[in-house]
């Protein structure tokens, strides 16, 4: 095989562009279950993201106005969900799976017109003089400005949830509910502001892969990023930083084993197609496994159901 | 001192509360509820479990907004509608099951109970002015849940310290106290008497409150019985307005034990809790129709025994004999069988699955020998018999056998559990903590239960941290201490010198005593 068709520059910056689907919509997912609610619907709110942000930028022909309709849709799919959890306490694994179910069909009604069609592109941002700079400006400043929100988002979160006294409280929510309505936070509000959060990241996500990674509109088009965002929330011990790590490794050799097998690789495609799977989940589980503090990140009352009993 | 307090009545009252009422479907939880709290007074809210005492308090703080009546709080109108409005007009809580979260550290747990907290780094330095100021050390970079319940009640208390509060509710604060952190506890709400704040202290505790408060309103049925200073009345009387009967004692016919029914011999095992103490050569005779009373700090290896008792934890076959046969490597339902029953501490989650209903929980341990399973079909009809059975003899009050665990009070639940052990006709029956948490009437009739399955003839072993409970039960009492247990030795006219030693370990001191 010819592994000097294999450019290290371009590598890493295509790294980056597989990754941010998956970077937007788990780095939401976190806020959602540092709420302390398990929404498994990420993959729904993908694709309908995907598909909200498809048509209006081919309707409007602004791809900044599709990526706008995109955190909308997902937001909008999500409330579904938080209206069903939080007011009708239902089982938040059934309501999770059953929003993945119900966006993939809806994603695909709304999309049929839209088979085919060629999105509007959307240019890189100018960075002028970083952009010039020998193989860093290739990797970091030669990207679509959704890129950087993504980072962004990343740090804000983080910031967020470590410095600021909303972030505090959604983490008291999400750590026992019942004390934090003895203490007067409201529960359910804040958890529908998480819930309606994620969604709009999830959908954004989605419309970064119809946009731009791909980019054009199919049915089922995720397959499966938002499974793979979930599970990266999980590993990442739900902190912001690992869930970076987590997307860009599992980004990185996605797109490795792609590079590989057109340079020929004498590995068989199967186990080059699984390694991204493997090694995202060998890695992080080494990262959170072993530290006291790191297991005491998993939110207290994930998944649990609340209702104020006075 | 309080008389000092009451001497300077000319101040107006900081809390007046009148005809206060809040009904529930299906139950009036207050009626016409009318009290008041002078400012520095200490006043007692007393009540057996179910009066109305939490859901009153609830209403001073904001979580729920009573029907009927009206508060006035330093002569102006009072309606807190949040808690949040509560704190804003001086009014703090420490919860009876700490509003904590164990994965937050102490400043932001202090944090999340502030209006308006100061930046991280301050208030971590102020936590530690006001921790040491009132001798309640605690560090604000701790989790809180690496702390003991007392360090964590600190953080509760703390909590309301930082944002001055003039009226302090507490609710049950000693329920999960060591005797030495009651008295920490004590020093601190007499301190912030002497400042001027107001205290209403909830308990049913009758000693903690002639010890404590200048003023106690006694509750029944979510109305007032009665007001009284509890320095001058005795705990008697207060008892019996709040059970509003004659207390019951608990008493028996005294007769000579028989028969060893349970016997240990040389029984030593590690704890299956990485923090737990490992038994070390315990050896112990418990006679037919003999009461048995084990005492010790908690920690002392108390659930390690009863593992090991119960079968949860096995040991080698002869460390164990009931009725001169080895059980000690058979599983509880084996040992169920034969007559060997237990109830652990833990009620919610051990000794009791609190998601399941009542049935369900009666099915649990009482399917062997109350012959409700046949060829591995569950006998509903029989279960619910058995779980109605147990709510009728023991007067746990709830409103059927259909409802959950979880929504019994711990005190009902609590003679749920025991007496589900007891009509399964024990030849042994081992309990811990069989009145943790339990109000005095419940705990009597606990007491009396116990008592009267030893008078039928059967071996009962009390493991408890109240020393009173197990001298007014026990015919013989012995100490653990670090996973050893004492020589028994006969309850009447043990002195508390004596229980003391036992309790310290000191081994030597007491042979030498008996000898002398």
């Amino acid at each position: 095989m010819d592994l000097s068709t294999i450019d290290p520059a371009i590598l890493l910056a295509s790294l980056m562009v597989a990754s941010t689907p998956i970077l937007l919509a788990a780095i939401g997912e976190l806020v959602v279950e540092k709420s302390g609610v398990l929404n498994l619907g990420v993959e729904g709110m993908m694709i309908t993201g995907a598909i909200c942000g498809f048509a209006v930028a081919v309707e409007t022909g602004s791809p900044l106005l599709g990526f706008v309709a995109a955190a909308a849709g997902g937001a909008v799919l999500s409330m579904t969900f938080g209206v069903l959890t939080q007011f009708f306490l239902s089982n938040q694994v059934a309501t999770g799976l059953a929003l993945t179910l119900f966006g993939l069909g809806l994603s695909a009604l709304m999309g049929q017109g839209y088979v085919g069609i060629k999105p509007p592109g959307l240019g890189d941002v100018n960075l002028g003089p970083l952009a010039d700079i020998p193989f860093l400006g290739t990797v970091l400043f030669r990207h679509d400005f959704m890129i950087y929100v993504s980072l962004a988002l990343v740090a804000g979160v983080w910031a967020f949830l470590k410095y600021s006294r909303a972030g505090l409280i959604l983490r008291a929510v999400g750590e026992s509910h019942d004390a934090a309505h003895a203490l007067g936070y409201k529960v359910v509000l804040v958890r529908l502001a998480a819930i309606a959060f994620g969604g709009a990241c999830a959908g954004l996500g989605g419309a970064y892969l119809s946009l731009i990674r791909v980019p054009q509109w199919t049915e089922g088009m995720t397959a499966g990023a938002g499974w793979i965002a979930l599970a990266i929330v999980v590993f990442a011990s739900w902190r912001a930083w690992g869930v970076l790590i987590g997307a860009y490794l599992f980004g990185g050799v996605a797109v490795l084993q792609l590079n590989l097998q057109a340079a020929g690789a004498h590995i068989p495609v199967e186990y080059l197609s699984m390694s991204p799977y493997l090694v995202t989940i060998l890695v992080l589980v080494i990262m959170s496994s072993g530290r006291g503090r790191a297991a005491l990140n998993a939110p207290a009352s994930l998944g649990r159901s609340f209702h104020a009993s006075s | 001192m309080h008389r000092r307090a009451r001497g300077a009545r000319v101040s107006a009252p900081l809390l007046k509360v009148e005809g206060l009422r809040k009904a529930y479907p299906g139950v009036v939880a207050n009626d016409d509820v009318s009290f008041q709290i002078m400012p520095g007074e200490v006043h007692a809210l007393l009540g057996e479990n179910g009066a109305g005492k939490s859901t009153l308090v609830k209403m001073i703080y904001g979580l729920v907004r009573p029907d009927a009546g009206r508060m006035t709080l330093n002569g102006a109108s009072y309606r807190p509608a949040t808690p949040h409005a509560a704190r804003a007009s001086g009014v703090a809580m420490v919860f009876q099951h700490f509003s904590l979260f164990e994965a937050l550290d102490v400043a932001e747990n202090v944090a999340l109970g502030m209006e308006n907290p100061p930046p991280q780094r301050r208030l971590a330095r102020r936590i530690r002015e006001v921790s040491e100021t009132y001798g309640l050390p605690l560090d604000p970079t701790r989790l809180v849940g690496e702390l003991s319940a007392g360090e964590r009640q600190r953080v509760e208390i703390v909590r309301c310290l930082l944002q001055d509060p003039k009226l302090l509710i507490m609710d049950e604060p000693t329920s999960v106290l060591t005797p030495q952190e009651v008295e920490i506890l004590f020093e601190t709400l007499r301190r912030l008497q002497a400042e001027g704040t107001s205290i209403l202290y909830i308990s049913h505790k009758l000693e903690e409150i002639r010890a404590l408060c200048d003023e106690a309103t006694i509750l029944r049925l979510g109305q007032v019985v009665g007001v009284c200073d509890p320095k001058s009345t005795s705990a008697r009387e207060m008892a019996e307005l709040m059970v509003g009967s004659a207390l019951h004692t608990p008493s028996r016919a005294a007769r000579p034990p028989g028969e060893a029914v349970l016997e240990i011999g040389g029984l030593s095992m590690k704890s299956s809790n990485p923090f737990g103490t490992a038994l070390r050569d315990v050896s112990l005779e418990v006679r037919a129709g003999e009461v048995v009373g084990i005492g010790g700090v908690a920690g002392n290896g108390q659930d390690e025994l009863l593992a090991a008792l119960s079968g949860e934890a096995r040991s080698g076959a002869q460390t164990v004999r009931l009725n001169g046969q080895p059980v000690g490597n058979l599983g509880p339902n084996v040992r169920r069988r034969l007559g060997l029953l237990a109830a652990p501490e833990e009620r919610l989650g051990h000794a009791a699955a609190p998601d399941m209903t009542l049935t369900e929980n009666a099915l649990l341990t009482g399917a062997v020998r109350e012959g409700l399973v046949a060829r591995g079909f569950l006998k509903w009809a029989a279960a619910r018999g058995f779980a109605e059975r147990i709510i009728a003899d023991f007067d746990v009050r709830t409103p059927g056998p259909g409802n959950a665990a979880r929504a019994l009070s711990g005190g009902n639940l609590q003679k749920f559990v025991i007496g589900r052990e007891i009509l399964q006709r024990p030849i042994c029956l081992v309990v811990n903590q069989p009145t943790w948490g339990v109000d005095a009437s419940a705990a009597a009739a606990i007491r009396q239960a116990l008592l009267d399955l030893a008078e039928g003839g059967a071996a009962v072993l009390v493991i408890s941290q109240d020393l009173d409970e197990l001298m007014e039960i026990s015919d013989r009492f012995a100490a653990l201490n670090e996973g050893r247990l004492s020589d028994p030795r006969p309850a009447q006219g043990l002195s508390v010198e004596e229980i003391g030693l036992m309790m310290g370990g000191a081994h030597d001191m007491e042979v030498a005593h008996v000898q002398g």
